[in-house]
């Protein structure tokens, strides 16, 4: 059976370490906040200037000068610090912040990502995308194996307008996960979400990868 | 010198001409200068070049000088949540310079710094690096990147004091404090203007060389985009 979105996110803390600083990007890769092993330091960065986002707050303590990325309110906790935008990219990227997890429309078997736009279609801009692309340690991508319409998306190479080219280190699907030790290797699968096959798997992918499992 | 204005049309009196350029500061709708907007709004000035991370949303924040049809273009990195602004932009009407959000920031810092450009890895090898330079540092590309300069920085702190050092509060700081520096001129709306001295000098945020003129914008109506809570679990 397929990963849902809780598991994939689960998947991707396990590439969680101690004292890591992290920065997850909006949908699925939120969910990972949720699943940080116990005992463990992670400490969350949120690109519009916060480092240590906390929990949801409650209802009576909502505060509107106090939001992450995706606009969502959120609390602090008492390590948090807060920042003006120029120094929250200055940590991304200055190669400070050591693992980001965020979500993809195509990823190609080079290990390039876009994730930003359609041409004529949609457009919401790359927000600070290019930039985490560019500058954190490790790029995890989580999402859905095929498009709404059953499509590979993890490609050969992107048709869409690309976010970042060779800068992603973990795929992350419902169906599977593909690592690469460095940016010249190519992918491997890795894991298999229970019940899934390989055969499946290379049934929905159309990028090159070694078999590793 | 008195930096205080008794409101937003008098701080910007003198500071408008159609087809000027503006950093704005806010994030979102956190942090957004709306007093200075609706005065830039009441005012009229038209084909304006702002650059903001974001342009509000439908009807708030830089919203409504879109829907009043006072911008050409649009220094942004996330237009998303705005349906006036994706509209006037694949329909032609309006000029959007995408640019990611880390650059942006830089940009406005560097050129507030007196740095015309900067190298960076953003952007390399995708659309935003079409037609800029290309230089290998240690065996890594990087694209060149302009600094920005503007006529004008409209911006939203928390509390000044009468010197106009500033503090920001929570993530309401943002784009604020580059935003700042990048204008030749800085009008910043706070919530509380206190006398000098109240403020702890090794805490301000924004010293009050970059704050020309200020004015006290409260009460705040502060409106949130995704209101999102955890419930409290009894005892």
């Amino acid at each position: 059976m397929a990963w849902d979105r809780n598991q994939m996110a689960a998947r991707a803390a396990k590439e969680l370490r101690d004292g890591y600083y992290v920065n997850l990007g909006i949908g699925i890769p939120t969910l990972v906040a949720n699943n940080i092993p116990a005992g463990m330091t992670v400490t969350l960065q949120s690109e519009n200037g916060m480092l240590g986002i906390g929990p949801f707050p409650y209802d009576d303590e909502v505060d509107p000068d106090l939001i992450n990325a995706g606009k969502q309110t959120i609390s602090e906790l008492p390590q948090s610090v807060y920042f003006g935008s120029e120094q929250s990219f200055a940590m991304i990227r200055g190669g400070h912040i050591d693992l980001t997890v965020l979500g993809a429309m195509e990823v190609a078997e080079n290990g390039d990502i876009a994730n930003w736009m359609i041409p004529g279609k949609m457009i919401k801009g790359m927000g600070g995308a290019m930039d985490l692309v560019a500058g954190v340690k490790k790029i995890i991508v989580v999402m859905e194996h095929t498009s709404k319409n059953g499509d590979p998306k993890f490609l050969k190479s992107c048709s869409l307008p690309l976010t970042g080219k060779n800068v992603v280190d973990m795929v992350v699907t419902d169906l599977a996960v593909f690592q690469r030790p460095d940016h010249e290797s190519p992918f491997r699968l890795i894991e298999l979400a229970p019940g899934v096959t390989a055969d499946e798997v290379a049934a929905k992918t159309t990028a090159a990868y070694e078999v590793a499992l | 010198m008195n930096k205080l204005y008794p409101d937003a049309a008098a701080a910007l009196d003198g500071l408008l001409r159609d087809g000027m350029t503006i950093c704005a500061g806010g994030f979102g709708l956190c942090g957004i200068p709306e007093r200075l907007i609706d005065a830039i709004q009441a005012a009229g000035t038209k084909d304006l070049t702002i650059a903001s991370n974001n342009a509000g949303i439908d009807n708030e924040g830089l919203g409504k000088l879109l829907r009043s049809r006072q911008v050409k273009k649009m220094i942004s990195s996330y237009v998303g949540e705005n349906k006036e602004f994706e509209r006037q932009y694949l329909s032609g009407e309006l000029e959007v310079e995408f640019c990611p959000q880390g650059t942006l920031a830089e940009r406005c810092r560097a050129g507030g710094a007196g740095i015309p450009g900067f190298y960076t890895k953003t952007g390399v090898g995708t659309q935003v690096a079409e037609g800029k330079e290309v230089k290998v540092f240690d065996g890594e590309e990087y694209i060149l990147e302009r600094g920005i300069r503007a006529d004008l920085s409209i911006i939203k702190g928390w509390k000044a004091d009468e010197s106009g050092n500033l503090i920001f509060r929570k993530t309401a700081r943002n784009f604020n404090q580059p935003m700042a520096t990048a204008g030749r001129v800085c009008v910043a709306e706070v919530e509380e203007v206190v006398p000098v001295g109240s403020l702890d000098p090794d805490c301000i945020h924004l010293p009050g060389i970059y704050v020309k003129r200020m004015i006290v914008g409260a009460p705040y109506a502060k409106k949130i985009e995704f209101r999102t809570t955890r419930e409290r679990v009894s005892a």
